[in-house]
């Protein structure tokens, strides 16, 4: 037995040792199958998916049912409201039954013929409670108005498509930030981790690990941008498409960087600690920048000042860039100066995340400082 | 043949290595001994790169390793663990396959390394899913699975039932036989004292003893004899030069002041009645551990 063992010592070829790239491959291949195979992932993916395309149908929905006020009419105001053609129109016999459908609620107001001479319009309006400004704004006569700096989304859109924006980026980056957080202490706490690094380079455990994460979360936001625009087309929104698709875009761009400097910060906080009881404390400073732009951008999607700012700032240039290009605020250059921002700054956390990484590894037991793990 | 030079290391003010020195023969069993905190997972740790040294270097055939070299080495880290949820082939695969194994490659020895260690049905099985005993297997198929060049294993005995034991000695003493050098630690002595062809003791992060097992087993015997006949011995406490130890029945057990002394008393046994056994008493491994970390 032991001749053919020693022939085949010698014979043995030296395997060449894998590139980086390949190590980081390697690593971000394990990451996403072990990923796809967690149920927890699929389930809350799954989700995700569903809400969004929900949220497209049920607005798709509503758009169209957009119906016209109903108004009853009685008698020769019948003619009156025709032709406006802005009202669902319901005849009543007399004045006592338009009446009784405005109690009954069956209609939002009712125009009878004017009893009056006095009346000019020849018809008078009943309503419940309050004057139906519906009605009276189709029926009165307004002057023109100019408008000087034209706002060119509706106010609502825009509170929407921010709450969009920011949901989806910090639901992302929460999800897969935790995800990255927790993969990194379990591989120190089944000790996993010092055959890795006795195998491949603790930068390319690191990077593989930001890699397969980011791939997922990209994917993800794909997945529901794709969807939503589907939609969108499908549900005869595709004006809303023209004006938000851009933005999505530019998101997406934003988000794909954005998220790799976040991925870098889970995994570098978390390596500070040991066991999964305490990643939650360990990367709770990176979930707060994680939220800061999403309380920003929702309470001030209107203010171009704090818009201008997070436009800019690494954390929140995900969310406030492409919000100032559906606002249509931003010039031509200002989203590429952000992500050259962004794409230095990621550079750097990258670089200090790998050196706390790599320092933090081997640390077992209680949590280390900041400083050890700068220092090494 | 690799080769640890002279490595210091320290955490803090506490020196854990100093002038650490030793050799690791090819396709040597060498067993590396010492207390808990002693150093010796300092000091494979520092062999596998893991740790960087203060001082000192580690050479492979007299060239300092690189990490390529050290991409080379199995190493079986004290601190067990592996995925808990990848299957036991997979996780194989994937490392073989991080240490540059082509997939075919890869799969071929994790497939031969599981039989081998009678892990073969488990492949498919959760790490999580296995019982400690498979689970501390599968570590070892772990080291052993990109066919290394130098093996380091940290404790691979311990919390092994007696098969299993069996199972990994003749899998490490197969890996040496290929030429390799395989250094491995222990606390259980019995088993280094069987296994090992080099044995290196540690003790406060210094060498106390380093060399060829029988080697050291001779620098450490004393004059100490027994001798085994057919008939009383009681004569012997008349030899000059002889103290006496432990007399029974046909058992003596004593010091010679000089070789000569020691002869007379066989020479003399003999003419007396049939001797059975003569020899001088070799400490065992654990006695000299004793000796050398006092």
């Amino acid at each position: 037995m032991s001749t053919p063992q020693n022939s085949r010592v010698q014979a043995r070829p030296r395997v060449p040792a894998p590139s980086f790239a390949r190590s980081v491959w390697l690593v971000a291949t394990r990451e996403i199958i072990a990923r796809l195979r967690s149920k927890a992932f699929l389930i809350s993916t799954g989700l995700l998916l569903l809400i969004s395309i929900g949220s497209v149908v049920a607005g798709g929905i509503a758009s169209q049912n957009q119906s016209l006020p109903r108004v009853a009419v009685v008698g020769s105001a019948t003619q009156i409201i025709e032709r406006t053609e802005a009202f669902r129109i319901v005849e009543a016999d007399d004045v006592a039954a338009a009446e009784k459908l405005v109690r009954a609620g069956d209609v939002s107001a009712a125009v009878v013929p004017a009893t009056g001479e006095a009346d000019p319009l020849g018809v008078r309006i009943i309503a419940l409670d309050s004057p139906p400004l519906d009605v009276l704004g189709t029926l009165s006569v307004s002057p023109a108005v100019s408008l000087l700096d034209p706002a060119p989304q509706s106010g609502g859109l825009v509170y929407l498509v921010s709450l969009g924006f920011g949901l989806v980026f910090f639901m992302s980056a929460i999800t897969f930030g935790s995800t990255i957080a927790q993969s990194v202490v379990e591989e120190k706490q089944t000790r996993v981790v010092e055959i890795l690094m006795t195998t491949i380079p603790v930068r390319a455990l690191l990077g593989g690990k930001v890699v397969g994460n980011s791939i997922m979360a990209f994917g993800q936001i794909v997945a529901i941008g794709a969807l939503v625009s589907i939609g969108m087309a499908i549900t005869g929104q595709s004006g809303l498409l023209g004006t938000v698709g851009p933005s999505i875009v530019w998101f997406a761009v934003f988000f794909a960087f954005g998220f790799v400097m976040l991925a870098a910060l889970f995994a570098a906080t978390a390596s500070m600690v040991s066991r999964q009881e305490d990643v939650g404390s360990a990367t709770s400073p990176v979930l707060f920048l994680v939220m800061i732009p999403y309380f920003l951008v929702i309470f001030f999607n209107d203010n171009a000042a704090v818009l201008a700012v997070m436009s800019y700032i690494p954390f929140s240039a995900p969310v406030g860039m492409p919000m100032r290009i559906f606002l249509d605020t931003a010039l031509w250059w200002e989203p590429l100066l952000s992500l050259a921002i962004l794409l230095v700054s990621t550079v750097v956390v990258i670089l200090l995340g790998s050196r706390i990484y790599s320092n933090s590894l081997l640390r077992m037991g209680a949590r280390v400082t900041f400083r050890q793990a700068l220092r090494g | 043949m690799l080769e640890i030079r002279n490595v210091n290391k320290h955490y803090g003010t506490r020196q854990v290595l100093n002038g650490v020195s030793f050799g690791v023969e090819s396709g040597r069993l060498t067993g590396f001994v010492g207390a808990n905190g002693a150093g010796k997972t300092t000091t494979m740790r520092i062999i596998l790169g893991v740790l960087s040294a203060d001082s000192g270097t580690v050479l492979q055939d007299g060239v300092p390793l690189t990490s390529d070299d050290r991409r080379r080495f199995g190493y079986m880290p004290e601190e067990r663990g592996l995925y808990p949820k990848m299957k036991v082939g997979e996780h194989l695969v994937y490392l073989a396959r991080l240490h540059g194994l082509s997939p075919a490659s890869a799969r071929r020895n994790t497939a031969e390394l599981l039989d081998r260690l009678g892990l073969g049905e488990r492949a498919g099985d959760l790490v999580q899913s296995l019982s400690l005993g498979n689970q501390q297997r599968a570590q070892i198929a772990a080291a052993l699975v990109h066919d290394p060049e130098f093996l380091v294993l940290d404790e691979p005995f311990s919390g092994l039932d007696p098969i299993a034991v069996e199972v990994v000695m003749s899998v490490l003493s197969g890996f040496a036989a290929q030429g390799a050098p395989v250094l491995f630690s222990s606390h259980q002595l019995d088993i280094v004292e069987r296994l090992c062809d080099d044995v290196v003791i540690i003790a406060d992060g210094q060498i106390r003893a380093n060399g060829p097992r029988e080697q050291l087993r001779e620098q450490h015997s004393s004059p100490r004899f027994e001798l085994r006949t057919a008939v009383d011995a009681e004569w012997i406490r008349s030899v000059p030069g002889i103290s006496v130890l432990d007399l029974s029945d046909g058992v003596a057990v004593f010091e010679a002041a000089t070789d000569a002394a020691s002869q007379a008393v066989l020479r003399q046994a003999l003419d007396r009645a049939p001797v059975t056994s003569f020899s001088q008493q070799r400490p065992s491994l654990a006695a000299i551990f004793k000796e050398v970390v006092q």
